[in-house]
């Protein structure tokens, strides 16, 4: 613990009180004053999660709203994309990994940390099984001479399965982040709500994506 | 040493140079930061204005400089993309939300710091970044790209082929904007959580002062436009690199050569950029709004007229801020239902605009008024507002813009409302908040003159052009000589270029001013403008903490000045009532 305690000016400044100018300091305002490192209210993390959450749906609205003004656009050779199969086992593993975590933030909550730890690192582990299963699906087009160039449809599959596995790529370092370097500045139940937010948005993204392509590509 | 109420765990500032000045996650530094990114674009990008006056002005001349002598067509149009990019971006962006935003939304709500400052310090370095990527499009081979500001499709797609520039150029000014992108959402998470969870005790929402709620409302717009514009840009950057059709046709012949593109559409670049572009004027400007309504009220000693309807007008311009982006397509065949829809919402836009406008006057209706610098330059942007505001409601008809959509008339226009005004906001800002921010005041005869010249000048420049746009005068041509029709006009188009050059001169004026007053301006003091919100409570400039540890609690609103029975003509938002000094009892 520092020992260094702020000594605070009680009194405040009554309007128009002339008093010594204070300006012309040096930028800190005195050297060596001690000061406190700002530390956001814990909501904070959970708010700027949900902001961050907002920005992200945005872009994936636009790239999605994008695919369908480009299908709808007179002259576009839209061919629908019948998404590879293992596209359904890939959703089931996403839909399991929220299951896991969900159990996982349970168990920390009732003070099992042990279960925790164990269920935590399922869901991360159930997070590389999704992206294997994405690359295989990439496989599986190209297998089928389906490559980014050869059709609107197959671009934007190409963009949005890229950019959500660059997001739940981003949840599975989270995870590890948070199993194995914990945070001395936030408590381990914030960032694991936060993560947890962030990784059932992902997963809900995953299954919306993946509709719209089931059921419109 | 004593320990009151507030006691709280310290640690040292950082002393280093570099953790102090330059990877700082103070926002005061950041702010500043931003606000230095930002007045280096605006010297680039009037430097370019400058040239593009001179080569409209004496078509022939000679610039050594370049090669060849005399200015290409390819590079005055590379010269219109720099100065729209560098301008909108990285001026009209950074400067008022990003920098005033940061320095002082933290200090008028009451907090310490913003909500995430690591994050506030990767936002300005993406940022940087993406300065760096633009101004590198000049060194590139072919140099920087033709397709303007707002790079339509399929010009700025295709690459190399379509024209010089648009090689390695164009893809660094993609680049650019997609760091730019990533900057500025991580910028606006920053502002929305700090405006939610980091405000003072009492600090209710519509006790907040009216920039606050500028910058807060910009900061919304920002997270939703800039997110669109990172997918645009990204798929342009796949259009360009990796052979994706997003925005191209078949059929595109470029110098005799089939493209091997199919299927896309380049109306979807433009929905997507306009989706974000509009918006953006509203970035570009709702700071502005904020700190004029602050700057009057205070200058006025008289607190704003209508605090709420200024605050719902700010939330309705934003909102319909986004719904409007067809205005910039009308020429682009859209259907004519699409057009009346977008057209009506456009010129709704008009009533809160309106409203802020009727405030504003009311507020300087029968006041004392101060006419300081910050006074000046905020009533200069009432004045601009208005004027630039009124010819959008002309563009506004899809019959009229058809017109003069290609015209000069619409260069008038977005220069005023977007461009001048909002650097006025920027200038009564600066001038305001000056000595908060280095402990001195700024010369007041030197802000005058360098006022009444830029006030005068921005209307000497962008007034004519009006009547250059009506009478055909087409943007974006590098060379008018040619055009019999416009031959009558050419004096005007000197005077234009002149009063150009003469605005931008002046400008050195503030350069001067700004840097001379560092160090030898008057000592402000805390509250040099007797003003009632929260950041004139602590030192100039304030400490790192923004309060020293003293964390201020708020028991009114933002603009209690002049209240009936108070000794002073002002109360400041964190003077407990007990504390109020009242007038003797006659």
């Amino acid at each position: 613990m520092s020992t260094n305690l702020i000594e605070i000016d009680e009194q405040v400044a009554l309007p128009g009180d002339g008093g010594p100018p204070a300006g012309g300091g040096s930028y800190d305002g005195g050297e060596g004053r001690p000061w406190r490192p700002s530390l956001p209210p814990q909501r904070t993390y959970t708010t700027g999660m949900l902001i961050a959450i907002f920005g992200s749906a945005m872009f994936f609205l636009a790239l999605v709203s994008a695919s369908v003004v480009h299908r709808g656009m007179p002259g576009s050779d839209w061919m629908p994309l019948r998404p590879p199969a293992v596209l359904w086992a890939t959703s089931a593993i996403a839909i399991a990994s929220s299951l896991t975590l969900m159990r996982s933030t349970s168990r920390l909550k009732s003070g099992h940390e042990r279960s925790f730890s164990q269920w935590w690192t399922i869901t991360a582990m159930l997070g590389l099984c999704f992206l294997g299963g994405q690359l295989f699906a990439f496989h599986q087009l190209e297998a089928e001479g389906l490559y980014l160039v050869s059709n609107p449809s197959v671009s934007f599959f190409y963009v949005f399965a890229v950019a959500h596995g660059l997001h739940l790529l981003g949840g599975v370092i989270a995870l590890v982040w948070i199993e194995l370097r914990p945070s001395a500045r936030i408590p381990q139940g914030t960032a694991t709500t936060v993560a947890a937010l962030y990784w059932h948005f992902v997963t809900v993204l995953w299954l919306f994506l993946f509709a719209f392509f089931v059921i419109g590509g | 040493m004593s320990a009151h109420a507030h006691t709280l765990e310290v640690s040292e500032a950082p002393t280093g140079f570099i953790s102090k000045y330059i990877f700082s996650t103070d926002h005061k530094v950041i702010g500043i930061q931003y606000f230095l990114l930002g007045l280096t674009s605006v010297v680039i990008g009037v430097l370019l204005s400058v040239l593009m006056r001179i080569h409209l002005a004496w078509p022939a001349g000679k610039m050594p400089f370049l090669q060849g002598g005399i200015m290409t067509q390819a590079q005055y149009l590379s010269l219109v993309t720099m100065h729209g990019t560098l301008m909108a971006f990285f001026v009209l962006t950074t400067a008022p939300q990003s920098g005033f935003g940061n320095y002082f939304l933290p200090l008028q709500i009451g907090a310490p710091d913003m909500a995430f400052p690591h994050l506030n310090m990767l936002s300005f370095w993406m940022t940087f970044l993406g300065l760096v990527c633009l101004i590198s499009a000049f060194f590139v081979p072919d140099g920087a790209p033709i397709s303007g500001w707002t790079a339509y499709t399929p010009l700025s797609g295709i690459g190399q082929i379509t024209g010089p520039g648009e090689g390695y150029g164009q893809t660094m000014w993609i680049l650019s904007i997609a760091c730019f992108c990533i900057g500025s959402l991580m910028g606006s998470l920053n502002f929305i959580a700090t405006t939610i969870d980091m405000r003072a005790p009492g600090m209710s929402l519509f006790r907040m002062p009216l920039t606050c709620w500028g910058w807060f409302i910009t900061a919304v717009l920002m997270l939703l436009a800039f997110a669109v514009l990172l997918a645009g840009a990204i798929l342009l950057l796949l259009d360009r690199s990796l052979g994706t059709s997003f925005f191209l046709p078949a059929g595109i012949v470029v110098n005799d050569q089939l493209q091997h593109h199919a299927g896309g559409s380049p109306l979807l670049w433009q929905h997507l950029f306009w989706f974000f572009g509009h918006p953006e004027v509203y970035i570009a400007i709702l700071p502005g709004l904020g700190v004029t309504s602050h700057v009057i009220s205070t200058f006025c000693r008289k607190p704003i007229f209508g605090y709420r309807e200024m605050v719902f007008a700010n939330i309705a311009i934003g909102t319909l801020g986004f719904m409007v982006w067809g205005h910039h397509m009308f020429v682009s065949g859209m259907n004519p239902y699409s057009g009346f829809a977008f057209s009506l919402m456009t010129m709704s836009i008009g009533v809160p605009s309106a409203i802020k406008t009727f405030n504003w006057i009311s507020t300087l209706w029968g006041s004392k008024i101060h006419f300081d610098t910050p006074m000046l330059f905020a009533i200069g942007f009432v004045s601009l507002f208005v004027s630039g505001g009124l010819s959008g409601l002309f563009l506004a008809q899809p019959a009229v813009d058809n017109l003069l959509h290609a015209t000069y008339y619409v260069v008038a226009h977005f220069h005023l409302v977007m461009g001048v005004a909002a650097l006025f906001g920027v200038f009564a800002a600066t001038y305001f908040w000056f000595p908060k921010m280095f402990g001195r005041m700024m010369n007041p005869t030197l802000g005058k003159i360098h006022f009444w010249i830029t006030f005068v000048g921005a209307y000497c420049i962008f007034m004519p052009m009006h009547f250059l746009g009506l009478v055909g005068g087409i943007r974006r041509y590098a060379d008018y000589s040619a055009i019999a029709y416009l031959q009558p006009l050419r004096p005007l188009t000197m005077f234009v270029s002149i009063a150009a050059f003469v605005t931008a001169a002046a400008q050195l004026i503030f350069l001067f001013n700004f840097f001379w007053s560092l160090k030898h301006g008057a000592v402000a003091g805390k509250n040099p403008w007797k003003a009632t919100t929260l950041e004139w409570t602590t030192d100039s400039p304030p400490p790192r903490d923004d309060f020293g540890g003293h964390d201020p609690s708020v028991y009114r609103g933002p603009y209690e000045f002049s209240v009936p029975g108070a000794r002073e003509d002002f109360i400041p938002q964190n003077l407990e009532p007990a504390q109020v000094a009242r007038e003797e009892q006659s």
